[in-house]
Formats: structure tokens, sequence, C-alpha cells
């Protein structure tokens, strides 16, 4: 693609994109009323962004936010790490790989956020058990991706820097880690966005902080609007997550040929 | 030398009752069918596997694992996409340990050679095959072996950039005074780059016959090209491979491998 190409394609998608933003902002905010919803089923964006508001200043959303934040980050960087470590573990190992994959299927199949109330018995209503159910869920995605890298890097490529008489520890700095790159990124990106779903189940199960308490207190009290609120900002924080995720792949994975508005 | 697969179902026997050496600065070239087991022997000579029975010698050394005298190339240019052209020359010098600004002064002059100057700090996705297949090339003189190792290693690229490749392994091996075993299913390639060719039998693979190739200027492909001996040669080797029109059994597949 031409670089005046792509700058077409960009300004042309930004101005679709913002003219449908501002089409589904106005379909939130009349829509509703025109086909006769009523505001305790589907609030008007006025009414949700006034309970933002509020909520600031009443409910201390900020330090909610904050504590959900914190909690998201932790478990995404602990998960991806464990996930990455057991990943080129086993990958370098074919007897590990062979003598743990019963168990790791067996967990990869358990769903992973019903563990959350185990972990709530087992450390009260703190924030580790939200970060370990985040964690437990970023790790498997991580794993499996890096697993499969190793698994997946050309024979010929291990032969070639066998040829020039690569010891293991420099096959694995120089062919296997960084050939795993790539597909790392790939389970960041959906890591990031589990890591928000497992802090949120986390919350949900038992506690009094982060937007999951705040979500299930205005589901008692039929506060949907305060619902609204902390369903849009958790998808703030996933967002931010990965882009986060984004813009390190970038820093990482400068080598690989350009994609459109880089690979969004 | 014999070479049976331990992994292979029923036993494969690849290679069985091998020998031939290869004199200091000679270029020989390994033709056959696919699957007899010409590859085998390469990897048995660059020390990746052990022979079932038998052995290698380079440099007057048994081989016992990979070693710094040898040095591979194959038909894939196996450049590392996260490595700029200059450090994926430099692979082999850096695994290795060896002095780096020697070296790096030897990869310089290489990649200068192949005129890939101008693209040392490019990442390998931004240059054509054949420029590829060059560094791949460049990355396998770097650590200066005794011995080059080439599995059909212009096969993947077009005919004309062949031709060009051809020109520039032919210069440097005659410059440099390698040794090299060219496997290549090019019948007119293993003529015009090699002192001598080897032609070896269906699997298990035996070698069937060998030819010296009478012709002057191995340096010069190009020059060779045009030699009235030439079309002598390739018709022998056809016949050897029961091609063409001397075939007498079913055709034979000349894929590669």
């Amino acid at each position: 693609m031409t670089h005046s190409a792509r700058s077409t394609l960009i300004r042309r998608g930004a101005a679709v994109s913002v003219g449908l933003f501002l089409l589904f902002l106005a379909a939130w905010e009349w829509g509703p009323g025109l086909l006769g919803i009523p505001h305790f089923i589907v609030p008007p964006v006025s009414m949700v962004f006034k309970e933002f508001l509020r909520m600031l200043a009443v409910n201390n959303l900020l330090f909610h936010t904050a504590v959900t934040t914190a909690e998201v980050i932790a478990g995404f960087i602990l998960g991806s790490l464990l996930g990455s470590v057991f990943g080129y573990l086993l990958g370098i190992s074919p007897t590990a790989e062979f003598a743990l994959s019963p168990y790791i299927l067996a967990l990869q199949i358990a769903p992973k956020v019903a563990f959350a109330p185990l972990f709530i018995l087992w450390m009260g209503f703190t924030v580790y058990p939200k970060i370990l159910v985040a964690v437990l869920i970023v790790f498997f995605p991580v794993m499996v991706n890096v697993l499969t890298a190793i698994r997946g890097i050309d024979p010929d490529l291990i032969n070639l820097a066998r040829s020039f008489t690569a010891s293991r520890a420099q096959i694995f700095w120089k062919i296997e880690f960084p050939s795993s790159m790539p597909p790392l990124f790939a389970s960041l990106r959906i890591g990031a966005t589990l890591a928000v779903v497992g802090v949120v189940v986390g919350e949900l199960v038992g506690g009094n902080s982060g937007l999951g308490y705040l979500l299930t207190f205005g589901e008692g009290q039929a506060n949907t609007p305060m619902v609204f609120v902390c369903i849009l900002l958790l998808t703030l924080i996933g967002g931010i997550a990965y882009v986060g995720v984004i813009l390190l792949e970038h820093q990482v994975l400068h080598y690989m040929p350009a994609r459109p508005l880089g690979g969004l | 030398m014999r070479f049976a697969d331990p992994s292979g179902h029923g036993g494969v026997t690849a290679i069985e009752g091998v020998s031939f050496s290869i004199v200091d600065g000679e270029v020989v070239a390994l033709i056959g069918p696919s699957g007899c087991g010409k590859s085998t022997l390469l990897n048995i000579g660059a020390g990746l596997y052990a022979p079932t029975a038998g052995h290698a010698f380079v440099d007057g050394e048994l081989v016992q694992g990979p070693n710094a005298h040898v040095a591979f190339m194959l038909q894939k240019d196996l450049l590392l996409p996260w490595r700029t052209i200059s450090e994926n020359a430099m692979l082999g010098v850096e695994i290795q340990g060896r002095n780096r600004s020697e070296c790096q002064r030897r990869a310089r002059d290489l990649l200068n050679s192949f005129d890939l100057a101008d693209f040392a700090d490019h990442y390998p996705h931004q240059l054509s095959g054949g420029m590829r297949q060059r560094v791949a090339l460049a990355r396998t003189l770097a650590i200066d072996p005794s011995v080059l190792l080439l599995d059909e290693p212009f096969s993947a690229v077009d005919a004309q950039t062949r031709i060009v490749l051809q020109r520039d392994l032919a210069h440097t091996l005659k410059r440099a005074g390698k040794t090299a075993l060219l496997i290549t299913h090019d019948l007119l390639e293993a003529v015009i780059l090699c002192d001598r060719v080897l032609v070896m039998s269906r699997r298990p693979g035996r070698i069937i016959d060998e030819i010296a190739i009478a012709i002057g200027h191995r340096e010069d492909p190009f020059l060779r090209r045009q030699d009235g001996k030439i079309a002598g040669y390739v018709a022998h080797l056809m016949e050897r491979l029961e091609i063409g029109p001397f075939a007498t059994t079913a055709q034979n597949s000349l894929q590669p491998a």
C-alpha cells in the first residue's frame, strides 16, 4: 500500500468512525424514548453521564476504578509471565509436556471463573482472589501460544544453529525465544481482555471494592445507570490494557512488515 | 557408510555402502532421484546425524557432531526475520563466539561482493528471494568453513536469478579455494559448477557412477555453459538416472524432495 493510499484510508476510515459514534450516541439518547423502552431498562446516555458524575462524588468511583485497574494489571502481568515461562519450559522439554499435558488440559477445560468462590474462601475479601482468577484465566492462552510457537519452529532453523555449533541455551535465546514473539503478543492481546473478565468475576463474587462490587451494588438498588457506568469503565480499562499491549508489540516486533493501521 | 532411520517405520535404510572422498578445493555435485538419501548424506557430513555404520571425516578429523569446519546452506534461506541482513550474515560467527571485529569485516566484505552492502540494515522481508539466498550464502561463508555443504541452494529461486547466483557461488568458491558438496536436481547446474559429479541410485542410496567434468573455467559458469561438451555430460547423467529418451523404466520423478 502506498503512503498516500494509506493516509486516504485512515482519513476516510476516521471520518466514518466518528460519524458512526455520533449516530450511536444519538440512538442511545433518543432511541429508547422513541421505542417506548422505560429508563430502568435502557437509560439514555445523558442519564448515564449524570450517574457517572454522581458516583464520582458520592460512591468513591475513582477509588473503585483504581482498585480494579490495579488488579487487572497485576493479574495480567503475573498470568502472562507464568504462562510464558511454562510455555517455554514445556516447549523445550517434550518429556515435561508429555507428563504434564493431562493436568494442563484438565485445568484448561475447567471453567476458570468457577474458582472465584473457592479463592475467596481461601483468601477472604481481599484483592488477592481477584488477581488469582485473572492470573489463572490469562495463563492458558499465553502458555498454549508459546508452546505452539516453540513446537512450530522450522527444524531446519534449529539444525542451522546446531551446524554452527550452537549450545542449547544459544538455540533458545537466538532462535526459539525471538521466534515465539509474534504468537506471544497475539496471546497477550487476548490475555489483556481476559484479565478484566477474571477480575470482575472475582469482584462480583465477594468483596467491597472495585467496579465489579459497584456493579452488584447498582443491581441490588435497581440502579440501571450505575450498572451502565461500571460496564463502560470496565470496557475502558480493558481497552487501555489492549492498546498498551499493542504499543509494546510495536516496540518489540518493529521488524515485521508494516500493516495498515498498525494491525489494530 | 550406512544410515538407517531408527524412528522410520519398518526401518528405512536411506543410504547403504556409500563411500567417497573429496579433495581440498574440489567442488563435487551429488545427483540422484528424490528420496535417495542425498540430504541424509549431507546431514551426516554436517554432524547433525550420526551414521548407523561407518564414519565421516572432514579435514582429517572424525565428524562427531556439528563442527566449525563445515557450514551448510539449504534451499530455504532460513534468515531470521528479526535480524537485519548484516546481523543475519553474522549469525554463525556470533554463535561460535569468534573474534567479532575480524568476522564483521569479513561479513561486510561478503555482503559487498554480493552487491548487498546497501541492504545491510534492511530486514529480510524487504529483500527479493534471490537476494535473501545470497545473504544465506554470505552467512555460510562468514564463518570461513573449509567445506561447504549445499543442499539444492538455488532450487527455490527463478531461473534468471539462479544463473546469477551460480556465477556468484562459482566465483566465490574458486577465489576462496573452498571445498564443496552440492546437491542438485539440475543436471546442467551440476555440470557447469563442479569438478566431479556423483550419481546416486534409488533408496537405499548407493553411488552408481562418478564423472569427472573435463572442462576448464570452473569459476565462470557462463563460459562453461557454451562449451560443446556440456550436452554430452548431461545426456550421460540422464541415462544414468534413467530419464529422458534413454529411459528403460517408468519415468523417474525429479521433483525437489
